[in-house]
């Protein structure tokens, strides 16, 4: 503020408040919207699993009945399952694959910058066109195991997509591909980050390569890894669009995942009272993810 | 803008407005202010051919003097269509018609949301003019609260006849005829029957079985009555089976194929047969083939007898304004006349929702197709479609697919163990 006005403020308390308070009003309204759209529509969600409703909103309450139908879904067990399944594998492969090449990648290479584009580019699409990609890609008649069989291997198979007990892992294929680009840049950035001094102190004392990789460069990457697996943990629930455009989460319902099962059930199948718990259990499982990482957010500030 | 009276919205104030805000936020029209001599009609009718047919109805209110404002929501299925309805309605602000079928015409009666017709159906003789269990379909309590657009037929079985003589075979009229005709077209080196492995056409080709493997009676039992005896009893397994067997005669490229492109196939002579509903003639037609000569259409195999029906209608929202009022009837009027009537089925490929009209203008297709309707509904073959939302209400609906759907895709699963589920689905479904 400028000399003037701080003088002609008759009294100097108006002026200080507007200084304490000016912030707090400018950001007033967007924590506004957001408690609302957010916070509050969250908790009409949570209001909404308690009633009976149907094809619109009714207030009709009836307990946790709908939590109880859900439990006794075979078809939310299927995409529970599946969550796990495609999760788990998800995030481990993409730590994999992405911290091994970002190794690789820091070996002080040519060409660095266009490779490291290459890799990280499928992050630049959406989940939409990698399922669309992947779904041509993988149809028996049409991709791999097609192009395979006319080289000459007639009896090469490769129809997970097709396949009831296997279509879940083309998700994690199509997934993999599309997010361990990103987790690499992700540990290059950490790897560049670590003092070099470790590591030469470490190759001064004798240790192999893979040694001091294993030893020394990766419990210096905690917090990334830790980054990186909340950040892929939440793609993961959140999946949808992979789901539509991959395999429509078929055959059957083979695929079918949470939030697939959240949209079909409370817009396409007027059972918006199923589709609120099942999201409310979502939220669930995103805070019991969320929780943790805040806390030990927040801590490790304190303590600086 | 007609404030309607919402029994359901007995809710706080600020929930109310709340909500209309949120919801008007997601929709992708803004709510809009509808002139009172005006009619706004929400509709899926996107695709070239549709849309061209849903432009006569436009022409027609324009020349009565009526204004005519499109609110169109692309989206086959309809399924986005009804998301924005359910949020204009939720908002206080609902459309004057709106394109909604079957059994979703009595949820919205009983919301009390829609305006009856019943002065329009008595003046023009809806009553004499639409077969008995159309017009059911169309009245909430006894009043008219809709009007049916067409009639689609879901039984049906297409054939490309060059594939057809290639492997030697005649059009099948029983399902055993279609398995021997099916191996013929195996070994003669094409696919016998084109099929996209989705829920909602795993169930067309299921409901066409059981009908032609079990009958009409049986089907009103178990996909319109939900019957439990006749959901999980024998004939079911019966038909579950023969369900099973056809997935023999169906490539292995299927899953999650779009019902065009399995048309396409026979299009393309790859493949012999399919099952789909008579939209599969817009395909035909748009590759410039002629029904009878390019492609064969007969009833699906045992079904000649009986007609699945898939009708699309117009349900008007309940209005205030007289004015309002008037140009709704006028629409529900102009929309069972005969020129809308022949114009619209003409260009969508399914056939008038009143079984009085001329057919000289009609594909051959279309022809059989009315006279079937006629002829069942006279004799009582006439069924709605439960893989198109016209037998029961879209929870139960949802539930058959998924055991549908899981059945046929599950190599190991049992058929007893499908038609017990299948009577969990129609019993747990709602609650």
């Amino acid at each position: 503020m400028s000399e003037s006005t701080t003088r002609t403020a008759a009294r100097p308390t108006a002026s200080g408040w507007l200084q304490a308070w000016l912030p707090r009003l400018v950001l007033a309204p967007s924590v506004a919207v957001s408690l609302f759209f957010v916070y509050g529509f969250m908790l009409w969600t949570f209001v909404l699993s308690l009633t009976s409703s149907r094809m619109l909103p009714s207030y009709d309450f009836v307990g946790f009945g709908q939590y109880a139908r859900l439990m006794a879904n075979d078809r939310w067990w299927v995409a529970s399952t599946n969550l796990m399944v495609f999760g788990v594998l998800f995030i481990v492969i993409c730590l994999v694959i992405g911290a091994l090449l970002a190794i690789l990648l820091d070996q002080k290479i040519r060409q660095e910058g266009a490779l490291r584009t290459i890799y990280l580019y499928p992050m630049a699409l959406s989940f939409i066109v990698t399922g669309v990609v992947w779904k041509w890609l993988l149809n028996p008649q049409l991709g791999i195991q097609a192009m395979v069989q006319s080289w000459g291997f007639e009896s090469f198979r490769f129809d997970w997509l097709v396949n009831p007990d296997m279509a879940i892992y083309t998700l994690v294929i199509a997934a993999v591909w599309q997010a361990s680009g990103f987790v690499m840049a992700l540990f290059l950035a950490g790897l560049r980050g670590i003092d070099d001094s470790i590591v030469k102190a470490a190759q001064l004392d004798g240790a192999s390569l893979p040694r001091i990789y294993w030893r020394v460069v990766m419990p210096c990457l905690r917090p990334v890894v830790f980054s990186a697996v909340m950040i892929l943990a939440h793609i993961a629930i959140k999946s949808f669009d992979l789901v539509v455009a991959l395999t429509g989460g078929g055959p059957g319902y083979a695929t079918d995942l949470p939030a697939t099962f959240m949209y079909t059930h409370a817009f396409n199948r007027a059972q918006i009272g199923l589709g609120s718990a099942s999201a409310m259990l979502m939220l669930g499982g995103v805070l019991a993810i969320l929780i943790p990482y805040l806390y030990s957010e927040l801590r490790s500030r304190k303590h600086g | 803008m007609p404030i309607i009276n919402m029994p359901i919205f007995n809710v706080p104030m600020f929930k109310k407005s709340a909500l209309a805000l949120a919801l008007a936020a997601g929709t992708t029209m803004a709510a809009s202010a509808t002139e009172a001599n005006e009619v706004e009609v929400l509709h899926w009718w996107t695709s070239g051919g549709e849309a061209r047919a849903a432009n006569v109805l436009k022409e027609l209110m324009e020349a009565e003097g009526y204004g005519w404002q499109d609110f169109a929501v692309a989206g086959g299925g309809g399924e986005t269509a009804m998301t924005v309805l359910k949020s204009r309605a939720m908002s206080g602000n609902p459309p004057s018609a709106a394109q909604i079928k079957g059994p979703e015409i009595q949820e919205w009666g009983e919301l009390g949301l829609l305006g009856d017709l019943d002065d329009v159906a008595t003046a023009e003789g809806w009553n004499d003019l639409l077969p008995e269990t159309v017009a059911d379909i169309m009245r909430h309590d006894g009043h008219y609260v809709a009007v049916p657009v067409n009639v689609h037929r879901v039984n049906w079985l297409w054939a490309n006849p060059d594939v057809l003589e290639a492997a030697g075979v005649e059009m099948p009229t029983t399902l055993e005829e279609l398995f021997t005709a099916g191996e013929a077209i195996r070994e003669a080196g094409f696919v016998p029957l084109a099929h996209g492995g989705q829920a909602w056409q795993d169930a067309t080709v299921f409901e066409s079985v059981v009908l032609g493997s079990q009958g009409t009676e049986f089907y009103q039992q178990a996909l319109v009555e939900l019957d439990p005896e006749a959901l999980g009893g024998e004939q079911m397994i019966a038909a579950l089976e023969d369900f099973k067997r056809l997935r023999e005669l169906m490539d292995q490229g299927m899953s999650g194929r779009d019902w065009n492109i399995a048309t396409a196939m026979v299009i393309e002579g790859v493949a012999g047969f399919q099952l789909m509903g008579d939209w599969a003639k817009g395909e035909f037609t748009a590759a410039g083939l002629t029904a009878g000569e390019d492609y064969l259409c007969a009833a699906a195999p045992g079904t000649e007898n009986a007609f699945t029906f898939n009708i699309d209608s117009l349900a008007m929202f309940r209005v205030t304004d007289d004015a309002e009022r008037d140009a709704q009837q006028t629409l529900a009027r102009l929309v069972l006349e005969p020129t809308f009537q022949e114009a619209f089925n003409l260009a969508k490929g399914s056939i008038p929702a009143r079984p009085d009209l001329d057919m000289s203008e009609f594909d051959r297709c279309a022809q059989q197709s009315l006279a079937d309707f006629q002829r069942t509904a006279d004799e009582g073959g006439l069924v709605p479609s439960m893989a198109h939302g016209m037998a029961v209400r879209a929870d139960v609906q949802g539930a058959i697919f998924d055991v549908v759907t899981n059945y046929f895709n599950d190599t190991t699963m049992p058929a007893e163990q499908a038609a017990q589920r299948m009577v969990n689905a129609a019993k747990t479904a709602s609650f």
